[in-house]
Parts: structure tokens; sequence; C-alpha cells
């Protein structure tokens, strides 16, 4: 039983640094500021929820179990507001996404007869 | 003896950052944040030399016999509350002054003190 | 970096980074205190000031050869300086010698709480923390003195109907911000007062609980508008708070000198002295946090009330 809760939590933690690092290689990859945004809002706040329960099966029984589950339920209500705020920031302050660029090429050549 | 003091180098550099920005810099905000770099690199310098190897976090518990020294880190909570205070009222000075002088940048705040006079 | 903004939020994460690293020197009420303030209340306040101030600086026109001279000598006689001082970690530091080992084995007799760092802030060097209480206070006058603003008559119905006129707007706008910060809002102050009370047991204490109760209320004027704030927090009731917090601070002092001991001696305040010693830790922790959440709260609002009278006066 012990091997066993020490083995899963290890493997949480595991994949919730993966999760972590492939976020941050997708802030430094993506082209554009609102795919960016997107690749860490998503993997980040999957990563913090994994790195929380393989932090709770550590020590399943204690005090430490509640205040851990308190923080991650605090997580999945804050980590999605943030980048909903960023992104309306954006929105707001006209930083438009960029478009395919075959599309404007294909509606450059049919509006030019 | 590189091993045994590199947590004092480590504060020296980041103090230097710290002095060259409050100095080779003409704008007030970029001065404020840099003297704030310059506060942190001191408090890292008192909390280094706090901690004792293999000691814990000074709270009593059972089964702990070594803690590490829990005077420094009164003394850097305290640092930490006043350097905020002084960096809000830094701040509000900051503000004032470009509503006076219509710039903050050193070298157009001395030009117009120059003028007036 | 030319850009302020930027700045700013890098030395956010500087602040971040230092908190992290308190925690790997043991340091837990510090990276506490420096995670709320340091990457919290200073980078909003540094935020809210270059909104005033301006978003870029002027490129310099010299070369800086004579500060980076300056900064390397001085670097270096530091460098130098650090040889003679003791190896880091060790025990048998003379940093750990003298006054420490008092600290550390007799805390639990004489005062009885288990987090050390409190009892030695609270009643070892009670006179310290008085005399920080007061820096903050003096630190939220200046702020006052500096940058409020007078509230005319007229300015309260002009307030009721910028209110009006702004929710209807606001709330479609942000909507689901609103809402979000409507239900996390409680649980903040609620966590703001576990913080406040437990720090006889764990990290925290009066400046931590201050700091988050502060925070939760610049989030609420940020969301909702500075004009529905002023209405919900009564201005002149924040600045009573503030002085109310010192007050009680000092009174605890001199209620012992007046029982026959010296002052801020808590042990003359109940019949068991160790008793005693819990109940002056509980009031001072207390006068500390109001004060602290006041002073905050009352350098948020007058920045922002600059800021709203000066885009006032441009309209």
């Amino acid at each position: 039983m012990d091997t066993l809760l020490n083995i899963s939590s290890a493997l949480f933690l595991l994949i919730g640094s993966f999760l972590c690092v492939s976020g941050g290689v997708g802030i430094l990859r993506f082209p554009d500021f609102y795919t960016r945004m997107h690749a860490v809002g998503v993997t980040e706040t999957l990563a913090t929820a994994m790195i929380l329960i393989g932090l709770m099966l550590q020590n399943p029984d204690g005090l430490v179990v509640v205040k851990l589950m308190i923080i991650l339920l605090m997580t999945l209500f804050i980590s999605p507001t943030a980048s909903h705020a960023l992104a309306s920031a954006a929105v707001h302050n006209n930083l438009m996404p960029e478009l395919d660029k075959k599309e404007d090429n294909e509606k450059e050549t049919s509006s030019n007869p | 003896m590189l091993m045994g003091l590199y947590n004092y180098w480590i504060v020296v550099v980041l103090m230097m950052v710290g002095f060259y920005i409050v100095i080779a810099h003409g704008n007030l905000i970029k001065k404020i944040v840099g003297l704030s770099i310059f506060q942190t690199s001191v408090f890292i310098f008192y909390i280094s030399m706090a901690k004792v190897d293999g000691g814990t976090a000074p709270i009593l518990a059972e089964g702990i016999s070594q803690y590490s020294n829990p005077l420094p880190h009164v003394l850097i909570l305290t640092a930490i509350v006043v350097g905020i205070a002084t960096t809000a009222l830094g701040l509000a000075l900051a503000v004032r002054i470009k509503e006076a002088y219509g710039s903050i940048e050193e070298e157009e705040i001395q030009k117009k003190d120059n003028l007036d006079c | 970096m030319k850009d302020l903004f930027a700045v700013i939020m890098l030395s956010g994460i500087y602040g971040l980074l230092s908190a992290s690293f308190f925690v790997a020197m043991d340091a837990v009420d510090v990276a506490f205190t420096e995670a709320s303030v340091g990457a919290g209340i200073s980078t909003l306040l540094m935020l809210v000031a270059i909104t005033m101030t301006g978003r870029s600086e002027n490129p310099t026109r010299h070369k800086p050869v004579l500060a980076l001279a300056v900064v390397i000598v001085t670097g270096s006689l530091l460098i130098y300086g650090t040889l003679d001082m003791p190896y880091f970690g060790l025990a048998q530091d003379p940093v750990h010698l003298h006054v420490a080992p008092r600290y550390i084995n007799d805390s639990m007799q004489e005062v009885g709480v288990p987090n050390i760092v409190t009892s030695v802030l609270a009643s070892y060097r009670a006179f310290d923390t008085l005399g920080e209480v007061v820096v903050i206070f003096t630190a939220g006058m200046g702020v006052l003195a500096l940058l409020s603003v007078v509230r005319r008559p007229g300015d309260v119905a002009r307030d009721i109907a910028k209110i009006n006129s702004l929710n209807k707007s606001m709330h479609e706008e942000h909507l689901i911000l609103r809402i979000v910060v409507k239900i996390l809002i409680p649980f903040i102050l609620l966590f703001a007062l576990y913080v406040q009370f437990h720090g006889d047991y764990g990290p925290g204490g009066g400046f931590q609980a201050g700091v988050i109760f502060a925070a939760a209320i610049i989030l609420y004027a940020m969301l909702f508008g500075m004009s529905t704030a002023r209405r919900v927090i009564n201005q002149s009731f924040i600045q009573l708070f503030a002085a109310i917090g010192v007050l009680l601070y000092g009174s605890v002092g001199v209620i012992s000198l007046l029982n026959g001991k010296n002052f801020l001696d808590y042990s003359v305040l109940s019949a068991d002295p160790v008793a005693g010693q819990h109940l002056g830790i509980l009031l001072i922790e207390l006068g500390v946090g109001f004060t602290v959440a006041s002073v905050m709260v009352i350098i948020f609002f007058n920045f922002a009330g600059r800021k709203n009278d000066q885009q006032n006066n441009r309209e």
C-alpha cells in the first residue's frame, strides 16, 4: 500500500512537471499572443492540479490534505479567470490575432479583377 | 573557501546591480525599482546568515532538535514592511514631481530648476 | 529596457523568486511576508504610479562609464571584505551562539507560543515592532499629505451618477471577472483572519494578515470602480482605524506600566504570566493587523483617487 502511494504520487508529480515544462516551451515557440496564452492557460491549471494531487498522496491522513484540497479549489477558480482577464485586456487594447496568411492572399487575388 | 562564502558573493552581486541602477539611470521610477532590488539583496544576506545546516523552520514541534536562527527572521520581517512603506512614499513623491515639473527624468528636472533660479 | 511596465513586471517576478529562496532557507514567516508584500502590493503600487507618470523612459544620451567604474570598485571592496566572514550554514557561527539559543530554549516556558519568530517579534522585541507600526502609520500619513484630493460637496452626487452609469456597461464588459471575484473575496477575507489569529502556531501574524486583507479590498475597488469602493469603505473610518491600531499597541504597553512592571511586559495582564503573554501577543498582533490593512488601503485609494481626479480635470 505504501509503495503504491509513493509510486502514484511520483507519477502525478512527474506528469505535472512535464505539463509545466511543455507550457513553457509553448510560450517560447508559438507565434502569436493568443496562441501563447492558450498554451499556458490550459497546461498550467492542469499541471498545478496534478502537482497538488501528487503532494496530497504523499501523506494521505492529516490536516494537510484538506488544506491542499482548498488550494486546489482556489486554483481551479483563479487560474482560468486570470487567463480570461489577460485575453480580454488584449482585445480591449486592440491586439488582434494573426489570421492565416493563405486566406488573405486568396481574398486579395479574388477582390482584384 | 569558495564553497563556504558563495552566498555572500551572490548578495554582493545583487547589491551592485541595484546600486548601478540607482546611479546610472535618470528615470525616477527606475531608481525606485533599483532601490527595491538593493533592499531585497540585504534581506537575502541576513536570511542566508540565519540558516543552519540540517535545521528546520523555527517553529517548535515534536522530534526536531536543530532550529534555524529566528533572530534575523524577526529583523527582516520588520525591514520588509518598512521597505514597502518607503517605496510607497517614494512613488507618491514621484507622482507629485511629475505634476509639478512635467517629467520624471532627472536631467529635465535639473534643467527646469536651473532655468527658474 | 525602455518600457517601465516590463521593468515592474520583472521586479515582481524577482520578489516572488526571493520569496521562494526564503522558503529554501527555512524562513517561512519572512517568505510569506515577502511574497505578499514584495510580489503583490509593491508591484501593484508601482503600476498605479506609472499610469500617472508615463510608461517609457527617455533614452540616456551619455554612456554611464563612471557609474560602472564606481560600481565595480565598490563591489570588489565588498567581496574583499567578505573574505573574513564565517562560512555559510555552520552551527558554530558566532551569530548562532549568543542570544538565539536563549530564545530557542526558553521561548516555550516563558511565552508559551510554538512559533518562535512570533514570540520574539511580539514579546521579546515588542518595542521594535512598535516602532515599525509607527513607521507604517507615518508612511500612510505621508501619502495622505502628498496625494489626497479635497472632496467637495458636489463630488458625492457625481459619484452616485457615475456609479449608475458605469454599472451597466462595466457589468457586461467584465462579467466573468466580476462574478468570480464576488465569489472569491469572502474567502480571501476569511483567509486573512485565519492568518491573523494563527500566527502563534504557524507562519503568519499581523503583517501578512493586514496585507492580505488590504489586497482583497483593492481587488474589489479595481473591479467595481473607485466610486463604488469609496461608498462601501468610508475614507475617514479607515483613517480612524489606522490610528486605532497604533493606539491599541501603545495602550497595551501603558497598561503594563500602570500595573507596576516595564513597558510592554505582558506578564501582568493576567493572573498567570504565560496567559498574560498570550493575551498581550493577541492584542498587539490585532493592532498591527488593523494599522497595516488600513494604511495599505489608504495608500491605494489615494493613488487611484489622484488618477481619477486628473482624468476628471481633463474632461
